[in-house]
């Protein structure tokens, strides 16, 4: 196997609240290789932006981060302001849910890309301008040269999140990660935001991390999939697998709740319980108190991740005997 | 059978000035526009589109807490007087309301219990000793035990928030439950809980659901018809299973088009161009035509109008046959 | 926009209008000025005079005719006191009060913007905990509390500085440093408020994604939005330099705009005190304008409406 593009090993994030110190990624393991799309999946809290927000060193002074973030021969983790800047944006680019809201209100579109034109690309001021209206255009905004003008509130949410994608390519990035893209989106918006990321992939050897809560979008755009609960990555797999033999209770959960649109109606099989608090986690497995086959043993230890097939891991001690 | 609802031809226009703020002329923002639909007792209309289709809007008018600008709601026959007129009050009682955040729709002082209620105590129906008995019975019946009835908002879990919102819909023993999308706030472990729910009160208690959502799977999963919303109108109206396995309409063919699917069996994906068009410039004739992949000349010119189709449903699309 | 500009006018001269109406009619109702000018126990005859003599005799709403007549022709009235036109009395101590509060009003923002900001920057730090406390201090002590703490430490105490009159520039510090650091504890407060709120935004952490320094996504970022909300309280500061030191020219015994109003309120100078208060509205109310401008050039959307 290739050297992997990056490297997540045994990354934990622990958020100081000032009363106590909630842990919120437990151990995260997670390799990328270049060109890669990985889908990740999970419920709100289950930590799939902490993992990245945390490896980018984008979660401010109250976050505690442990483990290693291996990017081109440096650790991450601990690096200091001005080496994680040189990385953000110019080799991990990111985009975010809410596409309105993430661009800044008062400067024109037009100014916010050059911006990260001339901080990754040297260019000077006009043609950083002339690149940005190029970068519009690629990502399919007509008239792409006035619309620099354009305040972002001038814009459309669907029409915001293109701006971020084209922002996001300025840099050149190795790697994108887009935390929740489409879910502000209305669905014929989300369709055509993620044929725009596809494309953008067929053309360029960019890896993709798309963070969702939606299995449909990433099984929809990507080709392997890591299910995270609680903090933790459940289950980790190829997106055929994930759908077919899903190995982790938790996963075969989520796949039963939700309704098809089409062929037969059939009575959805609902997760009972909650999700847990962080700061209140049950004993050994996170999901064990959810779980239809909850066994004493799932409450003595966390279920290591164990390997089933090549490409496939899962967290659940009855993982090997269940797909084997 | 008399209908429980019946909703003729329901409009919402709005005064508003278009164009800069300092160079505004006035314009008509139609939030809701001719919308009609029929309601039977014990079952459950689905209403889907995009936001600013006027689904919402539609509701509200609905529950009177929007004038009508033209149109008329029947309840059981009988047409819905002024909002606020003393027999409204009676007839409101038999619809009721669920919203899509539960935590602003509840009051984070006081305790869930005393908020479920309160219908009661605003309708002086019982002695508090009842009403607490029928909370308490209410709170079982939507999956609650008693300890919850002495919580507080913020320590219950999503889920069991909308538990609550629910159990005060539902105290005064409605008819008619109006849902704006109940379920897309809470996580996906959740949604399904809710939604079955839902249906097992439906099935005890021979409610019927006005369920409004932006999430199709979940609109088939609930509802016997489903009517499709694109800027105020009603463009498809039908059975959910026909409707999406074979939308008649080509914006609900995009809609459907647009749902990603866990299993890639190589569907043709049809992709809008553009946002929806700005509710105060609507486009001439069919307000679709701009996107719409096969639109002729007479899109432009002509409004299509809702029309049957030979296997029962309704569609407004010249086009369609 | 000139449409906005007259109708925002047309509201302002209004304000100012129901300003004096109001100081007017109160005015009357709250005290006969005849017996307070001329002393008690002046014969009824001459009190009588002086009520002809001034039109305190006619009825109200005649009074009232004639004064906003004469108001409308530059004329304000005189003082009952020493005859002089009202007018001319208020603009002489103009440049008393402004010679306070204008460096006031330069000592607020120097200290307040920039220590709200260090604050949000810092938050929770013991410079943030320190800078809140000196601002609740600030805002909760009533300002003649502070001026007479300032008095004896800094005249009384130390001897450095005196405690009241206005002889020189010494003795426009204390009711300078009154002011300000008063004015400075809100401005802090509401700035780190703002800064706070600002830096939860989702650009800023979009900014810091896309590989800006700290220092670049603070000042090019998030400082312009912050001025936003801010500058509303500043505009409004603004608007007390005329009027905002009756309390500290009080207790300094600076001959401003501020004590003329007390000593004219407690004798009924009828003219002066509403002439004052034609003055104070008129500031308020341009401040505003200049407010709705600023606002309008520093934020995007209040220019445009979305498509």
């Amino acid at each position: 196997m290739t050297e992997p593009l990056i490297d997540i090993r045994n990354l934990t994030v622990d958020f100081d609240t000032g009363h106590r110190v909630v842990r919120a990624l437990h151990g995260i393991d997670l390799a990328i290789q270049s060109g890669e799309a990985v889908g990740l999946v999970g419920e709100s809290g289950s930590g799939k932006s902490v993992t990245w927000l945390a490896a980018l060193g984008l979660l401010g002074g109250r976050a505690r981060i442990g483990g290693e973030v291996r990017f081109e021969g440096h650790n991450l983790v601990g690096a200091p302001a001005s080496e994680l800047e040189a990385v953000r944006g110019a080799r991990i680019a990111m985009i975010f849910q809410d596409p309105s809201s993430s661009l800044n209100p008062v400067y024109r579109i037009g100014q916010q890309l050059a911006e990260a034109l001339q901080l990754h690309r040297g260019m000077t001021s006009g043609a950083a301008l002339a690149e940005a209206g190029r970068l519009l255009d690629r990502v399919g905004i007509a008239d792409a040269m006035r619309r620099l003008r354009d305040y972002p509130h001038e814009l459309s949410g669907g029409m915001n999140q293109r701006v971020m994608i084209a922002m996001a390519l300025a840099g050149q990035p190795q790697i994108l990660i887009a935390d929740e893209p489409t879910t502000a989106l209305d669905a014929t918006i989300q369709a055509q935001i993620l044929e725009l990321l596809q494309e953008i992939r067929r053309d360029s050897s960019m890896a993709l991390v798309l963070i969702s809560h939606d299995l449909g979008v990433v099984a929809e755009n990507t080709d392997r999939v890591c299910v995270m609960y609680a903090g933790r990555i459940v289950e980790d797999a190829p997106i055929a697998t994930i759908f077919e033999a899903p190995a982790h209770p938790y996963t075969s959960g989520l796949l039963a709740a939700l309704p098809e649109l089409e062929g037969p109606r059939r009575p959805l099989v609902a997760i009972p319980g909650v999700v847990p608090e962080p700061w209140n986690l049950p004993p050994g497995c996170s999901f064990a108190p959810r779980c239809t086959e909850f066994e004493a043993a799932c409450e003595a230890a966390v279920p290591p991740a164990v390997e089933l097939a090549r490409g496939h891991r899962a967290a659940c001690i009855h993982a090997r005997s269940g797909v084997a | 059978m008399t209908a429980l609802l019946e909703a003729e031809g329901l409009a919402r226009h709005y005064q508003v000035r278009k164009g800069s703020r300092l160079f505004s002329r006035p314009a008509t923002l139609r939030a809701v526009d001719g919308v009609s639909f029929t309601l039977q007792p014990g079952r459950t209309l689905g209403l889907v589109g995009e936001s600013g289709c006027g689904k919402t809007t539609t509701a509200k008018l609905v529950l009177g807490l929007l004038p009508l600008s033209a149109g008329e709601i029947r309840l059981q026959g009988e047409t819905l007087p002024k909002a606020g007129s003393t027999r409204w009050r009676e007839l409101r009682r038999t619809m009721q309301m669920v919203y899509q955040d539960p935590l602003a729709a509840l009051d984070r002082r006081i305790a869930v219990g005393r908020q479920v209620m309160e219908p009661l105590a605003i309708h002086t129906i019982g002695t508090p000793a009842e009403r607490r008995d029928k909370a308490l019975a209410i709170l079982e019946s939507v999956g609650l035990q008693a300890h919850h009835f002495a919580r507080y908002p913020h320590e219950l879990s999503g889920g069991q928030r909308q538990r609550i919102v629910l159990a005060r819909a539902l105290i005064l023993s409605p008819r008619l439950l109006v849902c704006d999308e109940p379920i897309s706030a809470l996580d996906v472990s959740i949604q399904a809980q809710v939604v079955n729910l839902l249906l097992a009160l439906q099935a005890k208690m021979g409610l019927a659901y006005l369920f409004i959502s932006h999430d199709l799977r979940m609109v088939r999963q609930v509802s016997h018809e489903v009517a499709v919303m694109y800027l105020g109108r009603i463009v498809e109206q039908g059975d959910p299973d026909r409707l999406f396995a074979a939308p008649a309409h080509p914006y609900t063919r995009a809609l459907v088009s647009a749902i990603p699917v866990a299993t890639r069996k190589g569907r043709q994906r049809l992709i809008l161009k553009g946002d929806p068009p700005n509710p105060i410039d609507v486009p001439s004739g069919c307000a679709f035509h701009e996107r719409c992949p096969i639109a002729v000349a007479r899109c432009r010119a002509e409004t299509p109008l809702l029309r049957p189709m030979a296997d029962g449903r309704h569609v407004a699309c010249h086009l369609a046959a | 926009m000139m449409r906005y500009l007259a109708g925002r006018l047309l509201r302002a001269l209004l304000t100012i209008f129901l300003v004096v109406t109001f100081a007017f009619f109160v005015l009357r109702l709250s005290g006969d000025p005849a017996l307070l000018i001329m002393s008690v126990d002046a014969p009824p005859e001459s009190v009588e005079a002086f009520r002809i003599s001034w039109g305190l005799d006619r009825p109200v709403w005649v009074q009232y005719l004639r004064y906003i007549v004469h108001a409308l022709t530059g004329d304000l009235g005189n003082s009952m006191r020493d005859g002089r036109p009202a007018l001319q009395l208020v603009l002489e101590r103009v440049p008393a009060t402004l010679a306070i509060t204008i460096p006031a009003f330069l000592l607020k923002i120097a200290i307040g913007v920039p220590a709200g900001i260090y604050a949000a920057l810092h938050r929770n730090s013991l410079a943030d905990r320190m800078t809140m406390l000196f601002s609740v201090a600030g805002f909760t002590m009533p300002s003649f509390v502070l001026a007479l703490l300032l008095v004896l430490v800094f005249s009384v105490q130390l001897g450095w500085l005196p405690s009241s009159g206005s002889e020189g520039m010494a003795n426009a510090i204390l009711p300078i440093v009154t002011l300000g650091a008063a004015g400075a504890a809100i401005l802090a407060r509401f700035t780190r408020s703002a800064m706070l709120e600002v830096l939860g935004q989702p650009y800023i952490r979009a900014a810091s994604a896309k590989g800006l320094t700290w220092r670049r996504v603070v000042t090019e970022h998030a400082l312009p939005n912050a001025a936003i909300p801010t500058t509303t309280i500043i505009g409004f500061m603004v608007g007390t330099l005329i009027a905002g030191a009756v309390v500290v020219e009080s207790v300094f015994a600076w001959p401003g705009i501020g004590r003329l109003l007390v000593i004219s309120v407690a004798n009924r100078d009828l003219a002066v005190v509403q002439t004052i208060l034609l003055f104070v509205a008129a500031t308020m109310v341009t401040a505003n304008i200049i407010v709705d401008l600023v606002y309008g050039w520093i934020d995007p959307r209040m220019r445009t409406s979305p498509r």
